[in-house]
């Protein structure tokens, strides 16, 4: 299964130390509070994301790694270091920022060559870095560039450059690819894949991007008000989303709030409509009857068909109320006998493709929803 | 594509017509520019341009003075001015600029910097008035009461000596007329280093912090090279305007320290009375200073695309 072969795509060893570690850092800018009491721990070599609406803190959790800001409380660990009052410039992360933040007075070698300087580094072997960084992003015929000459997308890679060259033991990227267009990004999403895979550092990426997200992680944190509300990998975050939020935010959902009716064996949710929803027991994170929840289903996972299909969990009679022809796949919206809307998304095949007005009947197995906590 | 392609905006139709109406045309084209540039043109014209070239005529007139006639010209005056004692007056105006100059900067920028970067934002504008204030005052007014912080019973000698110090000669030194330049033009200074400093991207400084580089070094390699121009412009305005001031010279450096702009004075309103060469000398000043401040147009800037 899709999820077992992402476990052992993440390069970790169990009893090896974290590259980053955060315990229960929390960060209060003049009385609002950005990051509440977070814990996290980024095995090394690993890709890691960062992901959620724009305001939920990520961004600050990035800046407490890197040191721009130092936590109100809690400890960070870097390489099993407890860096919480060594300054950003001591630390030995290396970060792409949003804006680039290139230095424009100097050339695309210069900026490259910038931390190599700094940390006194010899000649030769400075302009052997350099230049391997600069091929390694495929700019080396831009080094006597300055960097308004250059494009976005250029800029972003000699940021790049500027980074990775010192080596550094975590490369935090702070939602690097934002500022470029779709095509660009989704390029450049793929070099940034090759790049993590041949350098073997630890990436920690800042997005609100879901799809970047999913695509290039091992693991991915979702943030939500300073919180964390999951840490998984993309297919966990995805197939087994522990919160509504969680479930909605990655990807699309339908969302169905009721009450859970039956304990043990045959789980079931009643909503408020009177449906009455089978979940299967690992899907359940309820233990209490009678407890307020929301049933999660993915559009994909939903079978449209004219007629009952018989010995499945969950099966509702509707009606198609839209359908948008999307190419690939046909999106509907079904609404039920009770008045629940639900979202379908079907691959695009003759027989699913039902005419609107159209009666039709809802499937889906147990094992294919989620009770979630209201 | 061409010139004409560019700005040529009118409809087809009307571009058939006669040329009457092409010209008619072309002219209301410049009414616009002319509206806007006349005025202070017609001012740079009359007192700027009219004047330097009457200066320019009379510093090719040998020894002329007051009341006159114009008999016959050449470059006596200009030769006049490589006599060694006028060299060192002109030496001593440079010495005395640059020094004004450096001194306003290692005074100014750490106010400047301390305004634009830390004080809090709200006290910025109140606080840059107050920097700025003895601007608004007479500069005859403010060198006079340098002469009575300095002066042989002055208010700093009248400390030395209450405190059992012998008295110090503080009048009529380099040091007093660096002292009363220094206060003079610092404002200026410090205006345009806050200015260059406002713009200052911080995230810049987070790049060099991140990359290793320490407060210390990331003021040197980012925040001076990043406000370059700005120090520039603070140091030629200073270094202009303190090359043609007489006034601190004049009260706080004495006899001694005689300077260009004072020697141009002389000849005209002082003792002295010689046109000509009092011509000669203001043509060299204006001469230095246009050269300044080309080379600072053409290599203060040596990003291609520039950055401010």
């Amino acid at each position: 299964m899709f999820q077992t072969a992402s476990s052992t795509h993440a390069p970790a060893q169990e009893q090896a130390i974290s590259d980053v570690e955060l315990r229960q850092v929390s960060k209060i800018f003049d009385g609002e509070v950005a990051v509440r009491g977070v814990d996290l721990s980024i095995r090394p070599g690993e890709f890691f994301s960062i992901l959620g609406p724009s305001g939920c803190g990520k961004t600050t959790t990035l800046r407490l790694i890197s040191g721009f800001e130092v936590p109100s409380a809690g400890d960070v660990l870097i390489q099993g270091q407890n860096v919480k009052r060594t300054p950003a410039y001591r630390r030995p992360v290396n970060t792409v920022f949003q804006s680039y933040a290139l230095f424009n007075h100097m050339t695309v070698w210069d900026n490259v060559a910038f931390g190599l300087k700094i940390q006194g580094c010899n000649r030769q072997h400075l302009q052997k870095r350099v230049k391997e960084a600069l091929q390694r992003v495929k700019m080396e015929t831009f080094a006597q560039r300055y960097p308004t000459q250059l494009s976005g997308g250029q800029q972003q890679r000699v940021a790049l450059a500027r980074a990775l060259v010192n080596r550094p033991a975590v490369m935090l990227l702070d939602e690097p690819l934002g500022a470029l267009d779709l095509k660009l990004r989704k390029q450049m999403q793929i070099e940034l894949s090759t790049l993590h895979r041949a350098l073997g550092i630890t990436f920690v990426l800042v997005t609100h991007d879901q799809e970047e997200a999913l695509s290039l992680s091992n693991r991915i944190a979702v943030m939500r008000d300073g919180y964390i509300e999951q840490i998984g990998s993309p297919s966990e975050i995805y197939e087994r989303p522990n919160t509504a939020f969680v479930a909605n935010f990655i990807g699309d959902t339908n969302l169905l709030s009721g009450q859970v009716e039956a304990l043990g064996e045959s789980m079931r949710v009643k909503t408020a409509s009177g449906l009455q929803i089978s979940v299967d027991s690992n899907q359940m994170q309820l233990p209490n009857r009678y407890q307020a929840t929301s049933v999660s289903v993915r559009p994909e996972k939903i079978h449209l068909s004219s007629q009952r299909r018989p010995g499945v969990d969950n099966c509702f009679e509707g009606r198609v109320k839209h359908m948008m022809y999307l190419g690939t796949h046909v999106h509907c919206v079904v609404e039920l006998t009770t008045g629940d809307c639900l979202t379908v998304l079907q691959s695009n095949q003759p027989q699913h493709r039902p005419d609107a007005q159209m009666p039709v009947y809802v499937s889906w197995s147990a094992e294919d929803c989620r009770a979630l906590a209201a | 594509m061409s010139r004409s392609a560019v700005t040529d905006s009118r409809p087809q139709s009307q571009q058939v017509k006669g040329s009457g109406s092409l010209l008619r045309w072309r002219l209301t084209r410049l009414i616009g520019p002319s509206v806007l540039l006349g005025p202070a043109g017609l001012w740079l014209l009359l007192l700027l341009v009219v004047p330097v070239l009457l200066i320019l005529r009379i510093s090719l007139v040998p020894g002329l003075r007051p009341e006159q006639a114009i008999t016959n010209y050449g470059l006596d005056n200009y030769l006049q001015i490589l006599q060694p004692t006028y060299l060192r007056v002109l030496l001593r105006s440079v010495t005395f600029a640059s020094g004004t100059t450096a001194l306003c900067l290692v005074v100014g920028f750490p106010v400047a910097y301390w305004l634009a970067l830390i004080a809090p934002k709200r006290w910025r504008n109140l606080l840059l008035v107050v920097f700025i204030l003895p601007l608004w005052t007479s500069s005859l007014l403010r060198t006079y009461a340098w002469i009575t912080l300095l002066r042989t019973s002055g208010v700093i000698n009248l400390v030395l000596s209450s405190l059992g110090l012998p008295e110090q000669n503080l009048m009529n030194t380099t040091g007093a007329v660096l002292v009363g330049m220094t206060y003079s033009f610092l404002p200026y200074m410090v205006l345009i280093l806050y200015a260059s400093l406002e713009k200052l991207d911080l995230r810049l400084l987070e790049a060099a912090a991140d990359l290793g580089a320490s407060p210390n070094v990331a003021f040197w390699k980012v925040t001076v090279p990043q406000t370059l121009p700005g120090i520039a412009a603070g140091g030629l305005l200073v270094f202009v305007t303190s090359l043609g001031d007489f006034v601190v010279p004049t009260l706080l450096g004495g006899p001694s320290s005689m300077t260009i702009s004072r020697l141009i004075y002389n000849q005209f309103l002082g003792v002295s009375r010689n046109w000509g060469f009092g011509s000669a000398l203001s043509i060299v000043l204006i001469s230095a200073v246009s050269i300044a401040i080309a080379l600072l147009l053409k290599y203060g800037d040596r990003n291609p695309d520039g950055f401010s």
